[in-house]
């Protein structure tokens, strides 16, 4: 007991090199221990899985049957097969597409502008637009999916509101499956780049935005070259972010075209979801999940240095 | 809980624009100013309005159709609004069950992970060792994996472990995917609360534990709501993971349940689904709401994006 209470720990003296050393083994250990729980946990149920991802896409797995209790290791195999299938790449295109028209460009830019907006456009409209914004976000997400399936359905409400125009509106989820669930994606995810901008643009000093004005510059300008780079910290964040969790998306695209008509919006997710429990090939859809994994893993690691500074002050 | 002293200050004072903080708008003394200042404004409430009606529209179908008799997709006001839906989706199969499975899937793992949470958060707040930036490394890259692509070896992992089907499986595991985001934001959270107080505990005797309880529990304790609403809803919103672990329709919450209503009912039955969507968002949006009052726009930021 004397162990843990001797030293106050003031975390500003204890940053000395030689200081982890010299606390001696037992009592960092003793010092580690309320970290055991979550170790356990998480070890288990996302470490555990990630290593069986690993391991079974190694396996030719199966759903049920025979293959199923008793898997046999075919080495390669499986990322072979998924290395000249052409649905394989198609799905990565698909993926690609879905994260780049919905992330990158999608939710950072219509999540800025409505940040800009809401700041510099009238206050009470501003505030309920953004409230609105944010409920989208906030609804779980099946909600959301069955929402926006009304929404652009063939007799949905976008293609009578085009009618009221005067437009033959197409049929959104079968003519247009990837455009639909990247449009629905930009609804349910841009509240988060919208909070995260505002709150970004909330630390821009006006002063130096009103010494540019003063100076003569144009807001385009002033945008592009005060604003923009005082943010710049937060884009690179928000567009890593995004990109993770737009690449995980699974019950929008499930729900909204179930990866259909045929493979037309089967990204990733889609793809190992239904190699392993459509098609009863566990190995190949773990495959399938482990590359996806993998690309997230990159994704995570450049996230992980761009916030270095972060952990490490 | 008015005054939530302990959390970080909110930065993001989200859906309320901080406005508040700028400075006043020079008066429109000189010739010019007019036209040029109310162009831009109007422009900017015209696409703030078109925006509006995009975001607005989805949203209106759900309340619409939820008290329309003869609902579609498409969005109408119905000519006599009733709460039929309602009476009709309001029975123990279709609504209570799901419901309280959500609620004992949710609460279960929020309860877990913010006990959890706040033990690994003391440590890695209040020593500092060379070994809390590899572990707080290690755990923000855990927090942004794509968890939905492993889902298959969950499902593969589970089956060997004899977890399938099992509540209690699925309830640690979504403990485990959200511990990551959690101990991060319960750190942050942990690391403004000053240790001068704790000293004043240590020097009386307490044990790192007793401290950890005592003094700085009581002290972040609107943190540790925000963490508990955060991964409240997220569980409460799964619809994924429940879908993949869960098979007895006697154990599925109400995400997984909504699906297959849809799947069986849904192209006859949309006034009912809709009144399901709201009776089943109506928790998340007052959490969302709790969550403002108490820490603001950190809900969502003061975990990951700080900057």
């Amino acid at each position: 007991m004397s162990t843990a209470l001797a030293p106050a720990p003031s975390r500003r003296d204890r940053g000395g090199p030689g200081r982890g050393a010299a606390t001696g083994g037992r009592r960092t250990l003793l010092r580690l221990l309320p970290l055991a729980p979550g170790v356990v946990l998480m070890g288990i149920f996302l470490v555990g899985p990630i290593g069986y991802a690993l391991y079974g896409s190694l396996t030719n797995a199966a759903l049920s049957g025979y293959r199923a209790v008793a898997p046999e290791f075919v080495g390669l195999d499986n990322y072979t097969q998924l290395f000249t299938s052409g649905q394989f790449w198609k799905s990565v295109w698909l993926t690609l597409v879905f994260v780049v028209g919905s992330a990158i460009v999608g939710q950072n830019v219509l999540g800025m502008a409505l940040a800009l907006l809401v700041r510099n456009g009238p206050k009470r409209l501003g505030s309920v637009v953004s409230s609105l914004v944010v409920t989208a976000w906030v609804l779980p997400e099946i909600v959301a999916a069955f929402t926006l399936y009304a929404f652009f359905a063939t007799d949905g409400t976008l293609n009578e509101m085009l009618g009221w125009l005067g437009l033959d509106g197409p049929t959104w989820l079968i003519t247009f499956p990837l455009l639909t669930v990247i449009l629905a994606n930009v609804w349910r995810g841009t509240a988060f780049s919208m909070m995260v901008y505002s709150a970004a643009l909330a630390e821009v000093p006006p002063d130096l935005t009103e010494a540019a004005e003063i100076d003569g510059a144009g807001w385009w300008q002033r945008f592009t070259r005060i604003t923009l780079p005082m943010v710049r910290r937060a884009i690179a964040t928000n567009m890593m972010l995004t990109t993770l969790q737009t690449l995980g998306v699974f019950t929008l695209i499930w729900v909204m075209t179930g990866g259909g008509p045929g493979t037309q919006s089967s990204t990733l997710p889609i793809l190992a979801f239904q190699q392993a429990f459509k098609f009863a090939q566990v190995g190949y859809g773990t495959a399938i999940a482990t590359v996806t994994l993998m690309v997230g893993a990159l994704f995570a690691v450049v996230y992980v240095k761009v916030l270095k500074p972060e952990v490490d002050s | 809980m008015t005054t939530p002293t302990t959390t970080p200050s909110p930065t993001a004072a989200v859906p309320v624009p901080p406005a508040a903080t700028r400075p006043p708008r020079r008066p429109r003394v000189s010739p010019a100013a007019p036209s040029r200042t109310k162009g831009p404004r109007l422009a900017a409430g015209l696409a703030l309005v078109v925006v509006g009606v995009a975001f607005l529209v989805p949203l209106a179908w759900i309340l619409l159709a939820s008290v329309n008799p003869s609902a579609t997709v498409s969005v109408s006001v119905p000519e006599e609004p009733t709460l039929q839906n309602y009476r009709d989706v309001l029975t123990p199969e279709l609504t209570f069950r799901p419901l309280l499975n959500s609620l004992v899937v949710s609460g279960a793992t929020a309860v877990i992970v913010v006990l959890v949470a706040t033990l690994s958060a003391y440590p890695l707040s209040r020593y500092r060792m060379r070994f809390n930036r590899a572990f707080l490394h290690t755990i923000l890259f855990g927090s942004c994996l794509p968890i939905t692509a492993v889902m298959v070896p969950v499902y593969a992992l589970f089956v060997t472990l004899g977890l399938l089907d099992s509540v209690p499986g699925t309830v640690l595991f979504l403990s485990a995917t959200a511990l990551p985001m959690a101990v991060w934001m319960t750190k942050n959270f942990m690391d403004s609360v000053p240790v001068s107080i704790e000293e004043a505990a240590w020097v009386d005797g307490a044990s790192s534990m007793q401290a950890l309880w005592r003094v700085v529990v009581p002290l972040m304790r609107p943190g540790m709501a925000v963490v508990f609403i955060f991964v409240f809803t997220q569980a409460w919103g799964n619809f994924f993971v429940p879908f993949v672990l869960l098979l007895d329709p006697a154990k599925q919450p109400a995400a997984v349940s909504i699906y297959t209503f849809f799947g069986t009912n849904g192209a006859v039955a949309y006034g009912q689904l809709a009144a399901f969507s709201v009776l089943y968002s109506l928790p998340v949006l007052v959490l969302y709401l709790v969550v403002q009052r108490l820490g603001g726009g950190s809900f969502a930021l003061a975990g990951s994006v700080k900057g």
